[in-house]
């Protein structure tokens, strides 16, 4: 059932070209609703105002290559774990709806434009399946265990305000294609349709864009702290430096000479009291 | 000089949530980022800004006597034990860093074990010094200091 291509059987009602006119359509909606977004937020006129205060306070050049290597970290840390996330229930659950969707969107379109009208490789129909079960399984685990907790946000699955029209909408458009690839039922194929539209269409209302956004922050991020800028941060200095104790004597004459690794303190417990 | 939240930069842990004494660090339900509910009742403690794990949270000064575009940050390293500030100047020509430590021991091994503690005696009971009381924050070695102990005495009516 899972190596089977929903989109072959669909070509029988629906010619390939209207599919592949749909998937186009989509794209352009995401990325006119991106622009939108952004125009509106004035999030990337904030972005670069930034950027540029902070190349004003740089303490020094940042080269080519260790841009690169900013590049390469950020993409490996920051987007391809999502090592922002504090909280190990909330990261694996967005690991997993991250990679659905990828698996889920790049399978959809090799399927619709290369296999449409023919017999595809098992593995197309396989990875089309595989994504839309890791959507639910994540974003499942997320509405019904993890944002229900208190520690996480504390509403109850059946609240629904704006900021879920993101995750239900995904969670709608992988749950009636399963649904649909599985009962092979238009009634599935027609909801599966609507969600898709209401996912890709309301970009300018969810918070589709930040997977666009998050990694440029993250990168920006990265970059003041390697040009010295640090947004105005203080550093951190190592303590055991001679230098350092000459210039703050309350470091040796509290902490000694050698200071201990303190633990944690506060932060020995997780958030839990709201 | 009211607390704000980069929104870029938070994640929306609830550390600020938790640790605010005057409740008003909130997660803003659509955007689920930490927000300020109330600015004008911030007393500008500090609290979240210095437990934020991203250094999401900042504090503005009123326009009307705090130079615009100053900052004023923090960081604080459990580990090491320390905290570290920066002050900078709007024009630029201050940019002061300071470090100070904020435990001498492990954090979590110098809790006081006031159970083990010797019961009061009598004579501290009848004292007006609290039970325990360090030494060190005493005004003189026997008692704290009295109108009676300074020769003085209260006297009816208003002296200027």
């Amino acid at each position: 059932m899972f190596t089977t291509n929903p989109f072959l059987e669909l070509s029988g009602l629906i010619p390939p070209l209207a599919m592949q006119i749909y998937v186009i359509a989509m794209v352009i909606l995401v990325a006119g609703g991106t622009i939108l977004d952004m125009i509106h937020k004035k999030n990337a006129e904030y972005f670069f105002r930034n950027a540029e205060k902070a190349k004003k306070a740089a303490t020094r050049n940042v080269s080519a290559g260790e841009k690169v290597s900013i590049a390469v970290s950020t993409v490996a840390v920051d987007v391809l774990t999502s090592g922002e996330f504090c909280n190990q229930r909330r990261r694996l659950a967005h690991l997993l709806t991250m990679y659905g969707f990828i698996l889920f969107i790049v399978s959809t379109a090799v399927l619709i434009f290369g296999y449409a009208a023919s017999p595809s490789p098992a593995i197309w129909p396989l990875l089309w399946h595989l994504g839309a079960l890791l959507v639910c399984v994540g974003g499942y685990w997320f509405w019904f265990a993890i944002r229900v907790d208190v520690a996480a946000e504390g509403n109850p699955w059946y609240r629904v305000m704006r900021a879920d029209l993101f995750i239900l909408a995904l969670l709608a458009t992988t749950s009636f294609a399963l649904l649909w690839s599985v009962f092979s039922a238009t009634f599935f194929f027609v909801l599966f349709i609507a969600a898709a539209t209401v996912l890709f269409g309301t970009v300018l209302w969810s918070k589709f864009a930040h997977m666009f956004f998050k990694p440029a922050a993250a990168f920006n991020k990265r970059m003041t702290k390697a040009d010295g800028s640090n947004e105005n941060l203080p550093e951190v200095p190592d303590l055991t430096d001679p230098a350092v104790q000459e210039r703050y004597p309350d470091i040796p004459e509290y902490l000694g000479k050698n200071p201990p690794n303190m633990g944690l303190g506060i932060k020995r417990e997780a958030p839990s009291h709201y | 000089m009211p607390t704000f939240v980069y929104m870029t930069r938070c994640d929306g842990c609830g550390h600020c949530v938790d640790i605010c004494p005057s409740d008003i660090m909130h997660i803003d339900p659509t955007l689920r980022r930490a927000y300020n509910i109330e600015p004008n009742m911030c007393w500008e403690c500090y609290s979240c800004v210095k437990a934020c794990p991203m250094n999401a949270i900042d504090v503005r000064g009123y326009a009307d006597f705090a130079p615009l575009g100053h900052s004023v940050r923090v960081q604080r390293d459990e580990e090491k034990g320390v905290i570290a500030w920066r002050i900078k100047s709007r024009n630029g020509e201050t940019d002061l860093n300071l470090l100070a430590p904020i435990t001498t021991k492990p954090w979590g091994t110098a809790i006081p074990q006031l159970k083990n503690e010797a019961e009061p005696t009598q004579e501290v009971r009848d004292s007006q010094l609290l039970f325990n009381e360090p030494k060190y924050i005493r005004m003189d070695d026997g008692d704290i200091h009295t109108l009676e102990s300074a020769g003085l005495r209260m006297k009816s009516g208003v002296y200027y």
